[in-house]
């Protein structure tokens, strides 16, 4: 049996719903986010070159990425490291599981990876009798609430204080009265710490991979990723082969927009270069393909492979702001998660590409210049091609296309949709239960004439007149 | 014959390369903003939610570290300049840097940009001083800044260090209610000695 597919509009219908305060406050938060990347957007002079130049060395990058992939690999053994090669998430996961078998390692700690997410990696290796914690908070709440993350950098923003504080009140013990954000960290900050300190392995990912030195970067605000690799003896590292750079000059403008871009801040508060392990421990490093070498193959959308994972793309967009991001029922959410989700499961998220007004906010903001909302219609047509496309809209799509096909049908239709505004009530329009894209929207007001009757009113005396310059 | 995963990702890859090469494009020298680094450091320090003190030398340095972590029971410094109390030479295994107070540290240099300071495994001596300890004190002579990130990453020389870090304030996260709050994983306060 096909997979579920996932209905995006229902779950974000479900998300607005669920009371008056989530949704217009992860609308709020994730929009001020938005408004602080402009702000630090703009005391960049250069900055729209330095998009440019960024989306330009990925391009560059990407199309003689074998070549960058070997030298990454070379640096990287020669500075100490051991390197793997994993075709799939599969691959990836036993080489994780062997590396820590091999040392008796029964727990660990990791940050933040999408990768690791991509690869359902926890689960896996909890099937193994090996305790994983996650060690930035957000992904921590998200992992003690048995979800994915929401945000590719801000994971539980879609839930409130007094939501964490009922999960930490049950994990940890905490007063679930008490939603004060520093009363929480400071409780999750002692329970980590001890696993921390129990950890046999730290796991990262990585958010660039230099070719030319065989380091590889991880940023971080909490240091979380800091603490994983400098305290247990094993570090692995996930690294899809997309997260490669050609130099370590090129971190100057690649530092320069990630932060500003994700949150409008100048970086984030740890940036790490590892070249090779650290004194006293081991590094292993796990090149990961899981898909994207098919991506590459992709005329139209191999450009989705520039992401830097910074998230602008989310605050900005209407549609996620409103949805919240587990209603894409992926890995990846928000618009950047619309065209890198359908080219693992075309069926599965077949329904995305429609959770988007096009209005190209995204593609706006995109740091690496990613063409997002261009990306968004061509899923559109694959998805119309393959007839993937839901049943309502198939309907309503093969009636547009007889109404257009006879006009006086179009025309009675305009007429009758005209009249149907005027005596439709309000409530059935904007009833948030019925119809959740009503909130906060207006129809348009229909004109009282149709274009045809105006045109056919005044085509005569316009026939008489000369066209105007 | 079965190629190897290496092998086969590698061909993959090549099958799937797009057929138009892309240049690696020319990076322009731009125009610098900052006309003085150590204010606009300085600020960006203090935004980042680190303080900032400026002793008349190192026997005045030791003595703000005293004054400012009198409570401190464990203080450890990787650089001959400050003492503490416990010896990072001595260090084996980095989880006997878990119940430090205050990790002392000379970091190579800062960036104005941004308000950073540049510390490798060499300056951190046990990379976990750096993320163990519960408060961090950051030696930086006011003389060592570059301007931005491209002149930083002119001057780090990653393939001379295993580990290399720029650290740009306390530990920090918004990830509860999107409120701001220092010391989430890490240090919890951050202060540069301009000595």
């Amino acid at each position: 049996m096909a997979k579920q597919r996932v209905d995006v509009a229902g779950n974000a219908a479900s998300f607005i719903d669920q009371d008056d305060i989530h949704e217009p406050v992860h609308d709020k938060n994730l929009w001020a986010a938005r408004m602080k990347r402009d702000a630090a957007a703009r005391a960049v002079p250069e900055w729209e070159d330095l998009r440019t130049i960024a989306s330009l060395i990925k391009e560059h990058t990407l199309t003689h990425l074998d070549h960058y992939l070997e030298m990454f690999e070379a640096n990287a053994i020669k500075r100490g490291a051991k390197v793997y090669w994993a075709r799939d998430a599969a691959e990836h996961n036993q080489h994780v599981w062997e590396i820590l078998s091999a040392r008796n390692i029964d727990a660990i700690i990791k940050s933040k990876s999408m990768l690791q997410e991509e690869c359902g990696m926890t689960a896996f290796l909890e099937n193994r009798g090996i305790s994983v914690t996650e060690s930035d908070l957000g992904e921590r709440i998200q992992q003690l609430d048995n979800q994915p993350p929401s945000h590719i950098v801000m994971p539980a923003i879609h839930k409130t204080p007094a939501d964490i504080a009922g999960i930490f009140a049950k994990a940890i013990g905490t007063d679930p009265n008490n939603t004060d954000p520093h009363y929480l960290n400071e409780a999750m900050r002692a329970d980590a710490r001890k696993r921390f300190l129990k950890a046999g392995a730290g796991m990262t990912g990585a958010n660039f991979a230099i070719a030319e030195t065989g380091t590889f970067v991880v940023c971080t605000n909490e240091g979380n990723a800091d603490i994983g690799a400098s305290v247990p003896p094993v570090h692995i590292a996930s690294i899809g082969i997309e997260k490669l750079l050609p130099k370590v000059s090129d971190l100057g403008v690649f530092i320069r927009l990630l932060s500003r871009s994700a949150l409008g801040t100048l970086a984030t508060q740890y940036t790490s270069h590892f070249s090779g392990p650290r004194k006293g421990g081991e590094l292993h490093i796990i090149i990961t393909d899981n898909g994207r070498s098919k991506r590459l193959g992709l005329d139209d959308f191999w450009h989705s492979l520039k992401c830097i994972r910074c998230g602008a793309c989310m605050n900005t967009c209407p549609v996620y702001r409103r949805s919240g991001g587990l209603a894409y029922g992926a890995t990846y959410s928000g618009p950047i998660g619309i065209i890198l989700d359908p080219t693992f499961d075309e069926s599965k998220y077949s329904e995305l590409p429609y959770h988007s007004t096009l209005c190209g906010s995204c593609s706006e903001v995109c740091p690496v210049k990613i063409d997002i909302s261009d990306q968004i219609l061509k899923w559109r047509k694959v998805m119309a091609a393959k007839k993937y496309l839901p049943i309502s809209r198939r309907l309503a799509f093969g009636a547009a296309g007889k109404v257009f096909e006879h006009p006086t049908l179009f025309h009675g239709a305009e007429t009758a949709a005209s009249a149907a505004m005027k005596v439709t009530p309000h409530f059935l329009l904007y009833n948030r239960g019925l119809n959740p894209w009503g909130r906060h929207r207006e129809l348009p007001h229909f004109a009282k004439q149709t274009f045809r009757e105006w045109y056919l009113q005044y085509k005569q005396t316009d026939k008489d007149q000369e066209p105007q310059q | 014959m079965t190629l190897n995963p290496r092998e086969q990702i590698l061909d993959a890859v090549r099958h799937h390369l797009p057929t138009e090469k892309v240049d690696y494009p020319a990076v322009p020298v731009f125009q610098k903003t900052i006309s003085a680094m150590l204010p606009a450091f300085e600020a960006r320090l203090k935004e980042a939610g680190a303080t900032v003190h400026k002793p008349a030398d190192l026997a005045a340095a030791q003595a703000l570290l005293a004054q400012e972590h009198a409570d401190a029971k464990v203080i450890c410094s990787a650089t001959p300049d400050l003492q503490g109390n416990r010896d990072i030479h001595k260090v084996v295994n980095p989880h006997e840097l878990a119940d430090v107070d205050v990790g002392v540290i000379r970091a190579g240099f800062g960036v104005a940009e941004n308000g950073m300071v540049w510390l490798t495994q060499e300056d951190l001596v046990v990379n976990a001083l750096g993320f163990l300890s519960q408060h961090l004190v950051i030696l930086l002579k006011p003389t060592e800044l570059v301007a931005d990130m491209y002149d930083a990453y002119m001057r780090v020389h990653l393939e001379d260090t295993a580990y290399g870090c720029f650290m740009m304030g306390p530990s920090a996260t918004a990830d509860i209610g999107a409120v701001l709050v220092h010391g989430a994983q890490g240090a919890r306060s951050l202060s540069v000695y301009l000595v």
